[in-house]
């Protein structure tokens, strides 16, 4: 097998080797996670230029995740997309179901050189926890994946697949009881266990070497969608469009279009309730230059630089920060950055499961419903390509609330197992 | 203005003339409210403490265990701001006297300014400040202010810093070094290991400055192993368990003055 799926970037410009992204990014990290933090760092370069890792890891990506993974036109949904064509790169197929798988391969390999045996992991949705649990039960790795309280509630089902697949899930109690409070707490498991502890970090955000570490993994995506759209389309979209949270699927998307100056990179944040509400995730849109979880970015904070409490009502967007690569791509113009309501990506969930069948993951509605708006504004000769990050079935609960889905009987049931959490989704939706 | 650094320099220097350990608290400010706060800082100077490190609250403790991070929920529940932070420097050691400095995760400074924030402090008699979350590979921008205005720079050295790091480190650094004791986050703790002896020696190594170890002290024979191998001992959330203990905000504070006074005879050997 002749095709490579491990694909770093082959110019690495940015990063600088402080892991700067110009104005961000470095290393903002205590004093007893700086030798394993360099640790990770020598161990990644050293493996990307052997050929044995890659060989490995391109083994797994076919037999194991299913790479590559396909790309489908949705005529009857581009309809309502101004007549634009419109092309979805199909993360969702993957095994575990979304995009995380590509990351989390890669950095259990690495764990394994660096003859680690206890992998940590924080989550939102779910997602990088269960792909994170499902290679560390293929490599025979003890996982501990640390999930805020809220998620847990709104996510139980991955939180039983984590379980299933042998992971101990700690719900975080601590601030916002969400994605930014699970990172603290992995931070602070892996200060103490350091020395036999890798921590598996599920995004393009964090110390160097993470957000060049994990971009590289998922630059397959893109890689992989620009030569099928060539193919089936026979020109480069004009704008690629992806969800952003901490920004993982939109880098590995953008990433092999950046020199492609024709191609918009279009990320769209989580806006909640409504940028105007202060109840929302929208970090590059509404946020300021600080420093969160290890690197300089865009972070939600205040004037004193206290992080504010992020909101949207899918947990795989709602944090405070966002990868500074992103920051980057934002500052230099190349990317451009929107932000989508709840009540948007429902509705554009609602929409591709009805036109195409297939129910996206609530993260990857994001792009969808800003796909629909970059359509209308491009026409019926546009051509769009969007990174259906994640498959839909974890969301099940929280859409079936959102649009009144369930029995009568069954939504009695429902909410009275149901906890807060859920509940306030559910009000805080209609 | 000129930051008291000098006052911290000496302070340690006369703890070392005296043959013991200095006793190192770590309060919040803000905690429970800003008044008692600052009552509580000036209680454990009262009780003995030769520093005190006054903790600005964050969002955000990464570095610390649950019992700081509630009570730095409370504080900032209160709303506490930096100009209270600045307040309870200000007032504690135009109490005391005292060499009070700031602890503080580094994105509130980085927000605030990095001159406005260290031109405050030195003005409101502040001696320096430790950032345990800023590596000296970024600290030069804090570093050029705070010598400006006569602070000092703390850094933290962990048992896994190696010997080649430990000495670029303490050659940034100022007023004294923060020793970790061990692999973890802040919080009380059975024992003290022997990581931190070991640190301590391969510092020294490195480096003239004092060398204080905390993250888990928290009683007298604790403090007092300590002393045996250390310059200083720094005590903070058995300070703040104390606190979160008391049944009103007068037991509080002098539950923070009679550990100080227990933990002071710890470090002269007098447990």
């Amino acid at each position: 097998m002749s095709s490579d799926y491990f694909i770093p970037d082959p110019e690495g410009q940015v990063p600088n080797t402080e892991g700067y992204f110009g104005a961000f990014g470095g290393k903002f990290i205590p004093e007893a996670l700086v030798a394993a933090v360099d640790e990770v760092a020598v161990e990644y370069e050293k493996a990307k230029s052997d050929p044995a890792f890659a060989s490995e890891l391109n083994g797994l990506m076919v037999d194991y995740t299913g790479r590559p993974s396909a790309l489908t036109e949705v005529s009857r949904f581009a309809e309502h997309a101004g007549g634009a064509r419109v092309f979805l790169k199909r993360e969702d197929l993957n095994h575990t179901g979304s995009h995380k798988i590509n990351n989390v391969l890669g950095q259990a390999l690495l764990t394994k050189r660096m003859g680690k045996t206890r992998v940590i992991a924080e989550t939102g949705a779910g997602q990088h926890g269960v792909a994170t649990a499902t290679a560390c039960a293929l490599f025979g790795l003890q996982c501990t994946i640390y999930m805020g309280e809220i998620d847990t509630q709104r996510q139980a089902l991955n939180v039983a697949r984590m379980r299933m697949l042998g992971a101990e899930v700690v719900a975080v109690k601590s601030g916002s009881r969400t994605l930014k409070d699970a990172i603290n707490e992995a931070f602070r498991d892996w200060v103490a266990n350091v020395d036999r502890t890798h921590y598996l970090f599920g995004t393009v955000a964090g110390p160097h070497p993470f957000p060049a570490m994990v971009r590289d993994f998922h630059r397959v995506i893109g890689v992989e969608a620009r030569r099928q759209i060539l193919e089936r389309a026979g020109r480069l979209p004009d704008a690629a469009v992806a969800c952003v949270g901490g920004g993982s699927n939109a880098i590995g998307l953008f990433h092999a279009f950046i020199p492609d100056a024709g191609v918009r990179l279009v990320g769209c944040e989580p806006a909640g309730h409504g940028i105007e509400t202060g109840e929302h995730a929208a970090t590059l849109t509404a946020g300021e230059p600080g420093i969160l979880h290890g690197s300089r970015s865009y972070v939600l904070q205040d004037d004193e630089g206290q992080i504010t409490e992020p909101y949207s009502i899918s947990a795989g967007l709602d944090y405070p920060g966002v990868g500074p690569e992103h920051s980057y791509l934002k500052d230099s113009g190349r990317g451009e950055y929107r932000a989508v309501t709840d009540d948007a990506a429902m509705q554009a969930l609602r929409l591709l499961s009805r036109t195409e069948g297939i129910i996206p993951a609530i993260e990857s509605a994001h792009a969808l419903a800003g796909a629909l708006e970059v359509g209308r504004e491009l026409g019926k000769d546009g051509l769009i390509l969007v990174n259906l990050s994640g498959r839909g079935d974890k969301d099940m609960d929280t859409a079936a609330r959102y649009f009144g889905l369930y029995d009568t009987d069954a939504r009695v049931e429902a909410d009275a197992s149901a906890d807060n959490g859920a509940a306030e989704i559910q009000g805080d939706a209609k | 203005m000129s930051g008291n650094i000098q006052l911290l320099n000496d302070t340690l220097a006369a703890a070392r003339n005296e043959e013991r350990a200095a006793l190192v608290a770590y309060l919040p400010a803000g905690f429970p409210t800003v008044d008692v706060g600052i009552e509580a800082v000036k209680a454990a100077f009262d009780g003995g403490a030769d520093v005190v490190e006054v903790g600005l609250p964050h969002s955000d403790p990464v570095l610390d265990g649950p019992v700081i991070q509630t009570a730095d929920d409370i504080a900032l529940r209160g709303g506490v701001r930096i100009a209270d932070v600045m307040r309870t420097v200000r007032e504690a050691h135009a109490a005391t006297g005292k060499p009070v400095l700031v602890m503080t995760y580094w994105n509130p400074i980085d927000r605030y300014g990095v001159e406005r924030f260290t031109s405050e402090l030195a003005e409101a008699g502040g001696a320096g400040c430790i950032l345990p979350d800023l590596p000296v590979e970024e600290a030069g921008l804090w570093r050029e202010h705070a010598e400006k205005h006569g602070l000092a720079t703390v850094f933290v050295v962990a048992p896994s810093s190696k010997d080649a790091r430990l000495a670029k480190i303490t050659a940034a650094g100022s007023g004294f070094v923060y020793a970790a004791s061990l692999m973890g986050v802040t919080g009380t703790r059975e024992s003290v290991g022997e990581q931190a002896q070991d640190l301590v020696r391969r510092t020294r190594a490195t480096t003239a400055l004092p060398v204080c170890v905390g993250l888990g002290v928290s009683n007298p024979a604790q403090a007092a192993e300590v002393a045996a191998f250390a310059d200083g001992v720094i005590v903070g959330s058995a300070f703040v368990k104390r606190m979160l203990d008391a049944p009103d905000d007068g037991a509080a504070v002098a539950a923070v003055r009679e550990l100080a006074g227990e933990l002071a005879r710890g470090v002269r050997g007098k447990s």
